[in-house]
């Protein structure tokens, strides 16, 4: 039975019509055309798919569409300039992301850590993004340049 | 073939973009969500989906299937089975069929499909699809399928199609048998003061691209094939495809493969594997888009696996520290087709001497059928199977002559000139720096303290290399136009899987073209527009599509120099580009923009207009190959085009009570020829050497009695995350220059996950006087192994 939901999607109101077992990540990418958070796995585990939720990381994939019915949603392409500040430039300097398909759920998990914690360690930057999964990095490049944005906003602010 | 110079030819010339750490061209795309992928075009209303039925049963003869259930579910639009498309296909060897046709070989094979308007819908119709089997004795054990009375997989082997390099032994389990010999084993043995031998397991492993494999084809109704495909292989996809569905009229020209990003590939988005599915139901529905969609599921057991190996090892060495000779037989655990597999079979077979100089060898690469999923491509190509074995042995052999297995490595490791296994002559490497610098990183020989009292430090050591596996005349091209304002926009059918093949393709041309790499793009494939690429896989597109696209740099470069020449007069030897501009050596006055000419030519004297749109083509293929040689020694072919070479090293800290290994420094040195871009190079080293730990320290495919896949999800099949990383990776470039590569330019991609394993298992033995011979070394089996050595000193 199809049902009408609003979801604020990176600030706008959205009116939906979903069925009442659609995940919220299928909602965002079928029925409202945004398509940064990825499938990956279906079933919580690669983060592909992650998704502020009233400002807090969720995966997508385990959110119900009528879950997120009168909430905001923010994705990649709706993040603000202060929470991006540095953060995509240091990314693209260090060429952090290889094939570039977990690179919008990293930089949700990136964005929500700075956010609250502008001075964060190695290990915070590993801890932020371990429910990230990417096969093709190491890692390694997206924690430093994490780290960088970190320190570049540090100077500049 | 256009003419491709050395790179002598320009070295003299300082380079400005080529050895440069550039900045991605697709980095910006990729970290605001712009890059596009399959699943993110968006095909319109009539879009509808696929959902597979599968085989519940790892061997089975399909008695009957009713379609009817499923077929009068409302939103159900068509429902197929081998019946529709009773066609083979295959990249290497035709022994795959698009939907089973009398048997079923492994759990998860497709045996029939429901395409609906709803993908819950096609899901939920697929499960009413009945399907009565008939169970066949099924072999999981490649050992046992080769043994005498072993039931055949395939009773047609003899009749598949194969290229020409394959040897099948019709009516057993062996799809190929590769057999290579040089010199002569015995005497090399009866020489050696020393004989160790052993034998090695390695399992079976998943890719792991976070993008599952995705496919949507649109069958027109004026009869043209437009696949949009989550590929490697888009030329050899769309090939392929023509040629399984000929029997409806398809040719080539009438194939459209679009492939935008891929969220990873690793090999096993090569060939052709669930894509047929998308095209052939495409055929069964004319006129509306489907999309087939794998779960994460799907994507472990149904797409290429890496293949299973037991690799027995015999080597001969002097007391003095040669090799003397080498007896290496390599069983491989194959799956139930082996249409590219038996490719990765074949390199190996060729190549499993390991980067040494060895007077006698013989190597039996044995491809064998079992009742498991298709094996196939996987990063590394068999060379990280074989080298788990090999490379533990090198060190076990040193040490049985007491001498220092990195001092053993440099005096047997094969240098430019060596006649290899089968013959040909080993290309110019720096394996010995890379051997000095990878022991230098790591402090081989001087001992380390452990961080915890109680723990145990160990190092280990591992040489690699892997060359290339391709027919002997793949090939690359390449088109490159200039745009009014100077910038450039360049086609090629290479696939940018992440590795950064763009942005090395834009600094190849800007280092001839000097026009900047934010200002040039370059293209992912459209096999409509895009020029020929034969597969992006072998780690082989920087050096093959690299020579094209140079090439098309070189001829736009030229057809510039021609109209300066023809409205100025300055010849053409005399004017070089630098700035984006023409320039003249006989006169330092003259400028001249790109961007005045390139697309409205130059106004000469008398107010007419010379030139016009500069655009440049560029192909490459290795004429220097050949896969002609004698099948039972392989003597008198030159199969490959080079090899890379390399060293890696660890240390290595594990608890003693748990097994639990952590570690803390890993170096890698690999000879590229030459770094077009060092910081992506560093990029496939770290991914590449976290990629391998994760294969040796606790990632395997599972499978029970029934041969079922018991770990295909992440919550089983643990892959690293950023947590699971070394204390420090230390990525060391070495550049001895391939002569024909672009600007010395050979592979990287896949070698840096090669050396892990045997790395690893050297360092526990290092640590803790314990020899694991079966892949994955967890923290577990080093505990049990431990304990039981403990036991049998008491």
């Amino acid at each position: 039975m199809k049902t009408d939901v609003t979801i604020t999607i990176n600030g706008e109101p959205r009116i939906l019509t979903v069925e009442p077992n659609d995940v919220l990540l299928d909602v965002l990418r079928t029925t409202a055309g945004v398509k940064s958070p990825k499938i990956g796995c279906e079933r919580g585990d690669c983060g592909s798919c992650t998704v502020l939720l009233d400002g807090k990381s969720v995966r997508s994939c385990l959110v119900l569409g009528i879950e997120a019915d009168g909430h905001d949603v923010t994705t990649v392409e709706g993040l603000d300039d202060a929470a991006l500040a540095g953060l995509e430039h240091a990314l693209v300097a260090m060429n952090a992301f290889q094939c570039g398909f977990c690179a919008p759920g990293i930089v949700i998990a990136a964005a929500e850590l700075l956010g609250h914690e502008p001075h964060p360690t190695r290990e915070q930057v590993q801890h932020a993004i371990a429910g990230n999964l990417c096969r093709c990095t190491g890692y390694e490049p997206i924690i430093d340049a994490v780290l960088a944005a970190a320190e570049e906003r540090s100077v500049t602010a | 073939m256009t003419d491709v110079r050395p790179f002598e030819a320009t070295a003299a010339r300082t380079l400005e973009v080529v050895g440069t750490a550039a900045t991605r061209i697709d980095g910006l795309e990729k970290v605001t969500g712009a890059a596009q992928y399959v699943d993110d075009i968006d095909f319109g209303a009539d879009l509808l989906h696929a959902a597979i039925v599968e085989s519940p049963h790892p061997h089975a003869r399909i008695l009957s299937i009713d379609t009817s259930e499923a077929e009068a579910v409302p939103g159900v639009v068509k429902v197929v089975t081998g019946e529709d498309f009773p066609f083979t296909f295959g990249l290497y060897m035709k022994d795959r069929y698009v939907f089973a046709q009398d048997r079923v070989r492994f759990v998860g094979e497709q045996v029939a499909a429901v395409v609906a308007r709803d993908p819950k819908v096609a899901k939920r119709a697929a499960r009413l699809v009945r399907v009565e089997y008939e169970e066949l004795p099924a072999i999981y054990d490649p050992l046992e399928a080769v043994g005498a009375g072993a039931d055949l997989l395939h009773p047609d082997l003899a009749d598949y199609p194969h290229v020409p390099w394959f040897f099948p032994h019709a009516g057993t389990n062996i799809a190929h048998w590769r057999k290579t010999r040089k010199g002569d084993i015995e005497e090399g043995f009866a020489s050696a003061d020393v004989v160790l031998e052993d034998t090695y397991r390695v399992p079976r492993y998943a890719h792991c691209a976070i993008e599952p494999h995705i496919v949507v084809g649109l069958y027109d109704r004026a009869g043209r094939l437009t696949m949009w495909s989550a590929s490697q292989s888009p030329y050899t996809q769309r090939h392929l495809f023509a040629e399984a569905l000929a029997p409806l009229g398809l040719s080539d020209k009438d194939v459209r493969v679009v492939t935008p990003y891929v969220g990873g590939g690793f090999g096993g988005k090569a060939g052709v594997s669930m894509e047929i599915l998308g095209a052939a139901l495409a055929t069964a529905v004319q006129g509306h888009p489907v999309k087939v969609r794998w779960t994460r599921e799907q994507e472990f057991y149904n797409t290429y696996q890496r293949q299973g190996l037991v690799a027995h090892v015999k080597l001969g060495v002097t007391r003095g520290g040669m090799i003397t000779a080498l007896d290496h037989t390599l069983h491989w655990d194959a799956g139930a087709y082996v249409e590219y597999g038996a490719n990765v079979v074949n390199a190996a077979g060729l190549s499993a001497t390991g980067p040494y100089r060895i007077p006698n060898v013989k190597i039996d690469s044995l491809c064998v059928y079992t009742n498991l999923p298709p094996g196939g491509p996987y990063r590394g190509f068999g060379y990280s199977e074989f080298h788990f074995g090999l490379e533990s042995h090198v060190t076990r052999v040193a040490h049985a002559i007491g001498m220092d297995p990195v001092e053993f490595r440099r005096r047997n490791a094969i240098v430019e000139g060596d006649t290899l296994a089968y013959g040909a002559e080993m290309n110019p490497s720096g394996i010995h720096e890379a051997i000095d610098r990878t022991a230098a990183a790591i402090g081989w020989g001087e001992p380390e303290e452990p961080t915890v009292p109680g723990r145990k430090v160990g190092k280990g050591f591992s040489l690699f290399w892997k060359a290339p596996a391709m027919p002997p005349n793949a090939s690359s091209a390449s088109f490159l136009k200039f745009n009014e304002d100077g910038s450039l926009n360049i086609t090629v059918s290479g696939m940018e899987l992440g590795q950064g093949y763009l942005t090395v393709m834009a600094q190849i041309a800007s280092e001839v073209l000097t026009v900047p790499t934010r200002k040039i793009r370059v293209e992912t494939p459209d096999t409509d527009r895009n020029p020929y690429e034969w597969q992006t896989v072998a780690s082989h597109v920087t050096w093959s599509c690299g020579n094209a696209v140079r090439a098309a740099a070189i001829e736009a470069r030229e057809k510039i120099f021609d109209v300066v020449h023809r409205v100025h007069g300055y010849e053409e030897d005399s004017l070089y580009l630098e700035d984006e501009h023409v320039r003249c050596s006989t006169d330092p006055e003259f400028a001249l923009a790109l961007r005045d000419f390139v697309i409205n030519g130059l106004e000469a004297e008398d107010g007419t207009f010379k030139g016009g749109p500069i655009v440049g083509s560029g192909t490459f293929m290795p004429e220097f190959t050949s896969t002609r040689s004698d099948p039972e020694t392989s003597q008198g072919g030159h199969p490959n085009v080079h090899y890379t070479v390399g060293a890696a090293g660890a240390v290595v800290e594990i608890d003693p009570e748990t097994g639990k290994m952590q570690v803390r420094k890993i170096a890698l040195a690999v000879d590229v020829g030459k770094a077009i871009n060092p910081s992506l190079i560093e990029g496939q080293i770290t991914g590449g050497v976290v990629q391998g730990l994760a294969t040796v320290l606790y990632e395997d495919m599972r499978f029970d009695d029934h041969g079922r896949l018991l770990n295909p999800n992440f919550t089983d099949y643990k892959i690293p995350t950023a947590r699971d990383i070394p204390d420090e990776i230390v990525p060391i470039i070495v550049e001895v220059p391939q002569p024909d590569g672009p600007f010395g330019a050979r592979g990287v991609g896949e070698h840096t996950m090669i050396p892990a394993a045997p790395v690893v298992a050297n360092a526990v033995e290092d640590a803790l006087g314990i020899r694991i011979t079966s892949m994955p070394i967890t923290a577990e089996k080093v505990a049990l192994t431990l304990l039981a050595a403990n036991a049998d000193q008491e």
